[in-house]
């Protein structure tokens, strides 16, 4: 395969990887190893480790998806592998 | 109009609208059958991958499990959704690329190996046969509840209506009657929480009602989880916010099964093929951003209700006479899901920690003095009084928020929609592994269109019978069925699916290795520890978390194993480059 290919795929390869730390950090530290400090912390009506738990992480992943489309979506069309 | 009325009214017409886009869409070809002919446009697709994705578990039980569990009921709202960033990230727009129909498809052509094809068809027959089953069974039980027939009677009209739709229309009938019954189970689940959220806090938006405070009752003007915390201090039980007290799930459990939750998400067949149904790659990753979109509506509504039906259960119920009892609890007090036992003698319904009696009520069909139903089971020593079964939670709510009988109605349709999308997806994905992968990719090859079709729908028909024997007759492990199905999918497909994308190395003899350990490993323990009485002997990890492990070990094997054998032939690298870029995506190939 070509060299931009590799380069391509490196790109993809980091932006996955810069993703799922996130994905990984907001349910598991946040939600649920740090869950008992952040709780003593209330904003509005929600003791916040809990409101991760039960809401926050929800939304994350959901953002999470829509930015690795939109980045991916201009990857495909900088190094010219999206569909025609 | 009573609330039977509305609900024969509303379910009458939501199957006659399933019927009739079925009909619609009805497919002669193989193509149509499996993937849609690969043309749903990607907001569809989401819908459907919801409505497929939420269960008859999602919509009915899994409020009332948070509800009961306080925090730790996060294990099920972040392990079903966090599943979805998996599956757009590492799944979905390769497996696009690679354009086959099946999950089996996949594994037999990277591996190169009819064997791994087969290990992976009945990998995925067994987990959507366990999963299909529970669906027949909640749709039943709606039936029966709201419609006053017979469970039996219910499963055989859920069957009757599954079979047309997946029979005639295939993929493409599925996916559109999903679309419809993704509208009607969202509207239903959301209106009732609107309401119940309307009328505790004033403020329509649950997910912002939940946050804000009470506006009548004595805690008016404390903060609604404030006021929910203080009720479980005064009653002796632990905070409901609290996290990882003694009676609830520890942090090791709650990790393990959040992970393994995840991991099987993205695992599922059923789900996988949803993104062969779009037309491109882009289309896949978007697509899988609708799906989460759709879904978080339900899974950010779900703690609402579970929070506000826990405050309203106890403050409209608890140290209330049973004569001025709310009219919700004398109706559901009729099938025996919710009970009171008069142990302090004075007529007072008292809710306090632990179970009332020994075992789910055996209603004895008298009543005691005070007019509730007595149960024949053995009263606990503890002072709790009230047996509540999780299930009324969200079918309750629209009685316990005081709305309209055709809401009422709406939810039993709701119910209904979800535990029917989801049935027929998994029927999909039982006819076509058998039709595909096994008749046509290795028992004939030489097999026409015509044929195909034909044993497709064979197929269908046997895996409804299947599931509805299951549903009218339920094993007694149909509680442990969600530990078995996510269990395997984590430990089955996910890694060798994984590793079979990003990285080139890894063969046949390790996948093939991988999957045998990982499932073997699983299976074993869910059995140990869920029928033969052990103990969770692997550092404590309850097994409906073992998953997780079971996911490692086959990745650990799978790559060891690759390191020591021959690697992949080069037609195999160059498949793998071929899925990494979306370009010359065409639409699902037949081989």
């Amino acid at each position: 395969m070509s060299k931009s290919f590799d380069v391509y795929w490196k790109k993809n390869l980091t932006l996955i990887a810069v993703l799922l730390v996130v994905w990984a950090f907001v349910p598991y530290v946040l939600g649920i190893f740090l869950v008992q400090p952040l709780n003593s912390i209330w904003i509005a009506g929600f003791p916040l480790g809990f409101w991760i738990a039960q809401q926050g992480s929800i939304y994350v992943f959901v953002i999470l998806i829509l930015v690795y489309c939109i980045l991916m979506n201009r990857l495909d069309r900088k190094y010219e592998v999206d569909e025609q | 109009m009573s609330i039977l009325a509305w609900t024969y009214i509303l379910v009458i017409l939501t199957f006659a609208l399933y019927i009739f886009i079925a009909w619609r869409s009805r497919v002669k070809e193989t193509k149509g059958f499996y993937v849609a002919g690969s043309s749903v446009p990607p907001l569809a697709n989401g819908m459907a991958t919801a409505a497929d994705w939420m269960s008859a578990a999602s919509f009915i039980s899994m409020a009332g499990l948070v509800s009961f569990m306080g925090y730790s009921g996060a294990v099920y709202l972040m392990g079903w959704t966090g599943g979805y960033v998996l599956l757009a990230l590492l799944l979905a727009p390769y497996l696009r690329k690679f354009g086959k129909f099946t999950v089996p498809d996949f594994v037999g052509d990277r591996y190169y190996s009819n064997t791994a094809r087969v290990v992976a068809l009945i990998c995925a027959i067994f987990i959507s046969l366990t999963y299909v089953a529970g669906q027949m069974r909640g749709a039943g039980i709606v039936f029966s509840r709201f419609l006053e027939v017979e469970v039996s009677t219910g499963v055989v009209i859920g069957m009757a209506v599954v079979f047309f739709y997946a029979a005639l229309g295939g993929m493409k009938g599925i996916t559109w009657t999903q679309v419809a019954q993704y509208c009607v189970l969202i509207v239903a689940f959301i209106l009732a929480a609107a309401a119940i959220s309307l009328k505790l806090t004033g403020i329509v938006v649950p997910q912002v009602g939940f946050g804000s405070t009470l506006i009548e009752g004595e805690r008016a003007g404390q903060y609604v989880l404030q006021a929910l915390d203080g009720i479980h201090i005064e009653l002796g039980l632990h905070r409901y916010t609290e996290a990882f007290h003694p009676d609830g799930m520890g942090m090791l459990s709650v990790f393990s099964i959040t992970l393994a939750l995840m991991v099987g998400t993205a695992g599922l067949p059923h789900v996988i093929i949803r993104f062969f149904t779009v037309p491109s790659v882009k289309a896949a990753r978007i697509s899988a951003f609708w799906a989460l979109l759709f879904i978080a509506l339900l899974y950010t509504t779900a703690p609402t209700v579970a929070g506000f039906a826990r405050y309203n259960m106890i403050d409209t119920i608890n140290d209330v006479p049973y004569t001025e009892a709310p009219e919700w609890f004398k109706n559901w007090e009729q099938t025996g899901l919710v009970a009171w036992v008069d142990k302090a003698g004075d007529g007072i319904i008292r809710f306090r920690a632990g179970e009332p009696f020994i075992g789910p009520p055996e209603l004895t069909g008298e009543r005691g003095e005070h007019g509730q139903r007595l149960v024949a089971n053995v009263p606990t020593d503890n002072e709790n009084e009230l047996y509540v079964d999780r299930d009324i939670i969200v079918l309750a709510s629209p009685e316990m928020g005081n709305l309209p009988a055709w809401m009422i109605g709406l939810v039993a349709a709701g119910g209904l929609a979800a535990a029917l999308s989801t049935a027929s997806g998994l029927l999909i994905v039982i006819a076509s592994s058998i039709s595909h992968d096994l008749y046509y990719r290795i028992l004939n090859p030489q097999a026409t269109e015509r044929q195909r079709m034909l044993v497709a729908r064979i197929m269908i028909a046997l895996a409804v019978l299947i599931a509805g024997y299951f549903g009218i007759n339920p094993p007694g492990f149909v509680a442990e069925v969600v530990a078995f199905a996510f269990g395997l999918a984590a430990s089955s497909f996910f890694p060798i699916i994984i590793l079979g994308i990003f990285t080139t190395w890894v063969n046949r003899e390790g996948a093939i290795a991988g999957m045998i350990v990982g499932i073997s490993f699983t299976m074993m323990y869910i059995i140990q520890t869920k029928f033969m009485g052990m103990d969770p002997w692997f550092f404590g990890i309850v097994p409906e978390g073992i998953g997780t492990v079971g996911m490692l070990l086959n990745a650990i094997v799978t790559v060891v194993v690759s390191a020591f054998t021959k690697s992949p032939p080069a037609h195999i690298r160059e498949l793998v480059q071929n899925v990494r870029t979306p370009r010359g995506s065409g639409s699902a190939i037949g081989h």
